[in-house]
């Protein structure tokens, strides 16, 4: 099954599907097509989702483990790697299909499980502790005492549309993805709109832009469409940088089809001949599974001159993006495609004017994209009936940060975000939700009393929420708002592109001032203690300034996450700066370790687990924390069988 | 080393400015990293400024101009990794180490470098040397391994 697809394979789909995608299959080509969806099967089929995040978790030697384990039993079974079902805290998944029996997932299957696994699973026999969940379906055998995917608690309140294919096909195989239906879109677009009309379904669709900004894709695209030139470009822009986001990378790594069959389609709609990906180049395996698609879909005649005798050709591009956060705005990403450093421009002009070599250029987020395919086949007012009266579709949300089960989401717009809090299974036991972060260094964080806010662009931005690309941190009462505002403003003086010094010196500046209120003063005297009121005092007059002089969205943004730490959580910043004290316990420079006289009983574990060895003493006698050596790391708290290690 | 350099221009003979950060990209990931000769060589050929090459490679995280180590070190700081004690890992390996982010010990044995995101968030902090990942980390475990690695 390594193999993608092989020759027999090719000609029955260059020559029979492709050229018939656009209208209903024979009978007989159906039947075939609808083999390659594993639902009929005649040998049992082992599938293991290898994505990034999956592979962190060891998932490579599960899939070996899975490997040595067919051989040595000389078993007739396949084993097809697929994409991630967004259910990240329970990888590596292993799901197993018998013939006649329904799919069924495994969780958390290290490589030491699987012989025991796959011996109860291929002999009907399953463990229902360790079962996720089954596949439904009318046709095949269910198992006892297995969940069904419709009814699990993480499935039943998504709407997976984008994600419908994630994690269930294989990515590195375009039939698969022809067989659910895939490519349908791009053959009836090309045969039946003309390019002004594909961009007049998406505007009446109310798709509107998924990288954070929500302005109308179809407006956009118009726009470049009406410019007149002989040359135009497309950019998928999947250069997603916002710490704690990963949604576009996995869905690339899951359903890459469904982002090149949007690619040509909007490609087609401004009528560009040249489009570009934009990929980080840290994303590896994320490049690789675009590289395997599009060389498929070139092989296929589904890329390259006169795509499916329409007259249209595409070439795409892929360009590894060198790693700059601010190369996510689409004027800095531009210059970056040019070989020039990633700085913003002042618009207007406007990409869809002069963009790319100064032609219309229009830049898409990859969620966006991943939308466009579905528009089409089913219509616009299909999709303008999802979702609420101005935020139409779904919005796929990463959700990380402390909570049960780190995942990837899609919700219809409309949904509340206390449903993300509920999706993610909450936080862990026996703490308390204290807030929800969303958008990142840009974004904001929400209490819980103000949770109840629709998914929505226009509702989020009246309460002051931007909607952000899709990142969500849960904050539990472990989080200190002070440590996070402080991050997020160290994330942006590293990331700032230099070009606005109220964004170059300001976010320098604030960084200083967050972080003198969370460490010891050098010194008590008066200058010291003077400087850090100053500074505080300061705090908002220069964000304000930030806010108003910035070029690109960047700068503009960076203040928020502080100044709506500092309307939420004033009680916080106040404690840290009169009192010196941090309850949450994190800025280790305002805590310090003690040893309880009373309760150590000298027994010398602390000391043998101290990293810098600041823990000092004789066996079976109370022992002490030297103040200077100790990095406040908390070891010797959670070491300590005796509860005698207390900060203050 | 100018083999090399000389190897990949080759490549990309009749090409624009456009070309200028795929070329340093495939420069870093034969050689290691960039340097002058590497820097001067590719102006010459893109006819570029030097300084204007110089300018774009330290603007970008990706380029480094120090050797990586017989150990890499990627540490992770993305949101979920902070909240989780990144701050306290990434600190153990610059005050141990005594290296800082993008460079290399003397010795030429440990290179560091942070990274926003890693894409394992559920497992904080999560650091990966030559590739190989060690997840939920505490500084106690990073020792053992860094102590492993040294007597190595």
């Amino acid at each position: 099954m390594d193999a993608p697809y092989t020759n027999t394979d090719h000609s029955f789909f260059t020559e029979k599907v492709i050229p018939n995608l656009h209208s209903e299959l024979p009978p007989d080509i159906y039947e075939k097509l609808f083999s390659y969806r594993h639902e009929r099967i005649s040998k049992p089929i082992i599938f293991i989702g290898i994505t990034t995040s999956s592979i962190v978790t060891g998932a490579l030697r599960t899939y070996d483990a899975i490997k040595n384990y067919i051989e040595e039993n000389t078993l007739n079974a396949d084993l097809v790697r697929v994409g991630s079902l967004g259910m990240c805290s329970f990888e590596p998944i292993v799901e197993v299909q018998l013939p006649g029996k329904s799919r069924v997932a495994f969780r958390n299957v290290s490589a030491d499980d699987v012989p025991s696994i796959l011996d109860g699973a291929l002999n009907n026999f399953i463990q229902s502790d360790i079962a996720l969940f089954q596949y439904p379906s009318s046709i095949l055998e269910l198992w006892p005492d297995v969940p069904l995917m419709t009814e699990h608690p993480f499935f039943a309140k998504q709407n997976r549309l984008l994600l419908r294919n994630s994690g269930i096909i294989n990515p590195e195989s375009i039939i698969e993805y022809i067989a659910r239906g895939g490519y349908s879109a791009l053959a009836k677009t090309l045969r039946q709109y003309t390019c002004d009309s594909v961009c007049k379904t998406v505007e009446e669709s109310g798709l509107r832009g998924r990288g954070g900004g929500g302005f109308s894709t179809g407006v956009k695209w118009r726009k470049a469409l009406a410019f007149p030139t002989n040359e135009r470009y497309f950019i998928c822009n999947a250069d997603e940088s916002d710490p704690g986001a990963f949604m576009d990378r996995l869905l690339i790594e899951s359903d890459p089809h469904r982002i090149i069959e949007g690619i040509i389609i909007s490609s087609y709609a401004i009528s560009a001949n040249k489009a570009f990906i934009y990929i980080r180049n840290r994303y590896e395996l994320t490049v690789k599974r675009m590289e395997t698609a599009i060389k498929q879909a070139y092989d296929f005649g589904l890329l390259g001159y006169n795509i499916l005798d329409s007259g249209f050709s595409l070439d795409i591009t892929i360009k590894r993006g060198p790693e700059a956060y601010v190369c996510g705005e689409e004027t800095a990403l531009i210059r970056s495609l040019e070989g020039k450093r990633g700085m913003p421009s002042i618009k207007p002009p406007y990409p869809t004017e002069v963009g790319f070599n100064n032609k219309p250029t229009v830049v898409n987020n990859v969620e966006t994209i991943a939308n466009i395919p579905d528009i089409l086949l089913n219509g616009a007012s299909w999709f303008a009936n999802i979702g609420t009266q101005n935020s139409k579709g779904t919005k796929i949300f990463s959700i990380n940060g402390k909570v049960s089960n780190t995942c990837m989401v899609e919700v219809s717009m409309g949904e509340s975000l206390s449903t993300l809090v509920e999706l993610a299974g909450g936080v862990k036991s026996e703490q308390v939700l204290k807030a929800i972060h969303l958008g990142g260094p840009s974004g904001v964080s929400v209490t819980p009393d103000e949770m109840e806010v629709p998914i929505d662009f226009d509702e989020l931005i009246s309460k002051g929420i931007p909607m952000g690309s899709g990142g969500v941190q849960i904050l539990d009462e472990t989080v200190c708002m002070v440590d996070l505002s402080k991050y997020f403003m160290h994330f942006i003086r590293n990331e700032s592109c230099g070009k606005c010094i109220p964004c170059r010196e300001g976010s320098n500046r604030m960084y200083q001032i967050l972080d003198n209120i969370s460490r010891r003063p050098y010194s008590n005297e008066g200058h010291n203690t003077l400087e850090r009121f100053k500074g505080v005092i300061h705090l908002e007059t220069l964000a304000e300034v930030m806010k108003d002089t910035s070029l690109c969205g960047l700068g503009q943004t960076a203040p928020k996450p502080l100044l709506k730490a500092l309307k939420s959580f004033r009680d916080e910043f106040e404690e840290h700066i009169f009192d010196r004290k941090c309850k949450a316990g994190v800025c280790r420079d305002l805590r310090t370790f003690y040893i309880d006289v009373d309760k150590c009983t000298g027994c010398t574990a602390c000391a043998k687990k101290c990293p810098t060895n600041a823990i000092i003493g004789t066996p079976r006698s109370p022992y002490f924390i030297v103040e200077e050596k100790c990095i406040g790391c908390g070891v010797c708290q959670t070491t300590c069988k005796f509860a005698a290690v207390f900060f203050k | 080393m100018k083999e090399k350099v000389n190897a990949i221009l080759e490549m990309y003979s009749h090409s624009g400015r456009d070309s200028l950060i795929p070329i340093l990209q495939e420069i870093q990931e034969q050689v290691g990293c960039l340097n002058e000769d590497a820097v001067v060589m590719v102006g010459k050929h893109l006819n570029i400024p030097t300084s204007k090459i110089y300018g774009l490679a330290t603007f970008y995280n990706q380029f480094r101009f120090e050797k990586k180590g017989k150990y890499h070190i990627q540490a992770c700081n993305g949101t979920s990794c902070r909240m989780n004690g990144s701050k306290w890992i990434i600190e153990y390996i610059e005050k141990n180490l005594k290296i800082k982010n993008g460079q290399t010990t003397r010795n030429g044995l440990f290179s560091l470098e942070v990274l926003t995101c890693m894409g394992a968030c559920h497992l904080g902090p999560v650091i990966s040397i030559n590739g190989e990942y060690y997840a939920e980390l505490t500084p106690v475990k990073l020792k053992s391994i860094l102590d492993e690695l040294i007597i190595e």
